[in-house]
């Protein structure tokens, strides 16, 4: 009952119908270029070559290694450092904390040129790396730094909001049960806060296929080596459009792909919560 | 207001000229917009409106000219050349040092035409029996290829920034690297060299024909084209 007079009273609430309207000109302004580009790239009578052609599938497949191993790293790394953000009210974790959230603000193109001036061959630390034969600029290694710098607080942001919403109260109770706090962590903790890290592999995992400004900046463009898909479609739309629609309706496949993945994995564990 | 789109080679040279441009004609604006040519060209092909297009090849400009965005007829104003840069104190210090290995070597991608023009002066140099750098010399200096740049400002920088070892540009960039770090420049004999033909046109988008056809007139002027020399361009 309650619910129902909620419903009426949102369609006859002026900003209730504003939000209609609006509902309506988003989905068109996300939605229309989005059917645009499948329509023009389904026009394209050699659509399929220009989706098999090596350039698309050597840039997708580097585009597919490098982002798994940078979601890898974000994971592995990122997973203690977001129970420890969670569960720490010192001050140094309320500062590492915003942190966090610089590479969320900084444009990426920012972020590549300040890789550069930290891992360039002259930067502050890259010119020691040298000397030791480690060479980071222009490689694929420079991929999954960009990647890890601007995807990783999308992962451990969320992480680590999933972690703030166990309760203590359940390790507690585990450990007076004399359940090793590791054992507690990866049979209690992780499963439940397992939803929230989904969501935010998902997004981390999205936003390192689409990463271009500080790739291009850091690590360059170079088929095989650098050139990810979305520098691919940049230097394609130079070219020739038809090679740039291609790619670009693979890497919204695959984003599409990654988004209902990961949604249906978020869905299980929280029901298996 | 006047919109006009140049390649990147161009910056200095077309700042000063639209700087003196605006001071002999009081009220106008003029808006540069730099890049490489084929990026400008494909702008202007989905739709971006300017007045005049100045092009560093004449691919581009076929190609607009193709699709009627032309108004009127380009016209060369002005050619370049390349050389080959390198860092101050690194491994390259002749044109045989590009093919060893380990070399890091930049240049802009095929469909840039500095970069186009990089790769005919390769196959140039090592089509060449008497030079000494063999017919391998091209594909070698390809396998240290370590990135393929949308622009020719983009890899001069890169070589300026001691990031890589060696690059191709345009003779007329080298003014504008030394700002950004020490370099050291490699000509590419006369026989191998490419001579880059620049060309200008009036845009069909131009809101201004008249002004478009004054601003490309004072390219062409004596005043222009002393510009252009002054940043180390040559006559078409």
């Amino acid at each position: 009952m309650a619910r129902l007079n909620a419903a009426t009273r949102l369609t006859n609430h002026p900003v209730g119908v504003l939000g209609g309207s609006g509902a309506i000109l988003y989905v068109l302004f996300i939605g229309l270029p989005v059917l645009a580009l499948l329509i023009r790239a389904a026009q394209q009578s050699d659509f399929f070559d220009a989706v098999t052609s090596d350039t698309a599938l050597t840039a997708l497949r580097l585009s597919l290694l490098t982002s798994i191993i940078s979601m890898a790293v974000v994971v592995v790394l990122g997973t203690p450092f977001a129970y420890l953000l969670a569960r720490s009210d010192h001050l140094w974790a309320r500062v590492v904390d915003s942190l966090v959230e610089l590479p969320l603000v900084l444009p990426p193109v920012v972020a590549g040129v300040a890789m550069l001036m930290a891992f360039g061959r002259n930067g502050l630390i890259g010119s020691e790396l040298t000397s030791l034969g480690i060479n980071i600029p222009f490689t694929t290694t420079a991929v999954v730094f960009a990647q890890i710098f601007v995807a990783s607080p999308f992962f451990i942001r969320s992480a680590k909001l999933g972690f703030q919403s166990v309760d203590k109260d359940y390790e507690d109770v585990a450990q007076t049960l004399g359940i090793s706090p590791l054992r507690t962590f990866l049979r209690i903790t992780l499963p439940l806060a397992s939803p929230a890290m989904f969501t935010g592999l998902g997004l981390a995992w999205a936003r390192a296929l689409s990463e271009f400004g500080a790739t291009m900046m850091f690590a360059g463009n170079l088929t095989g080596e650098t050139q990810t898909m979305p520098l691919a479609i940049m230097s394609a739309m130079e070219t020739s459009l038809d090679g740039a629609l291609a790619l670009s309706v693979v890497l919204l496949a695959g984003s599409v792909m990654l988004l209902v993945g990961l949604g249906l994995l978020t869905r299980r564990s929280w029901q298996r919560r | 207001m006047l919109r006009v789109f140049a390649a990147s080679s161009l910056i200095e040279a077309f700042t000063s000229i639209a700087r003196e441009f605006e001071a002999e004609n009081p009220g106008v604006g003029i808006d540069l917009d730099f890049g490489g040519s084929q990026r400008l060209r494909s702008q202007l092909e989905f739709g971006a409106k300017a007045d005049v297009f100045a092009s560093d090849d004449n691919r581009q400009m076929d190609i607009l000219v193709d699709n009627d965005l032309v108004f009127g007829r380009p016209v060369d104003f002005t050619a370049n050349e390349l050389v080959v840069i390198t860092v101050a104190d690194g491994p390259v210090n002749g044109l045989g040092d590009l093919a060893k290995s380990g070399i890091r070597v930049v240049l802009a991608q095929a469909s840039v035409p500095v970069g186009a023009y990089s790769r005919q002066a390769l196959a140039n140099l090592a089509a060449d029996t008497k030079n000494g750098l063999g017919p391998q010399f091209e594909s070698l200096v390809l396998a240290n290829l370590v990135s393929e740049e949308a622009n020719v400002r983009f890899v001069s920088q890169k070589v300026a920034l001691g990031e890589m070892d060696a690059g191709i540009v345009y003779q007329t960039d080298v003014a504008a690297t030394r700002k950004v770090g020490t370099i050291k420049t490699i000509p590419i004999p006369e026989a191998f060299n490419i001579k880059a033909h620049y060309q200008i046109t009036i845009l069909e988008s131009s809101g201004d024909t008249e002004l478009a056809q004054s601003f490309v007139r004072f390219v062409l002027s004596e005043t222009g084209q002393s510009l252009l020399a002054n940043h180390g361009f040559s006559t078409p």
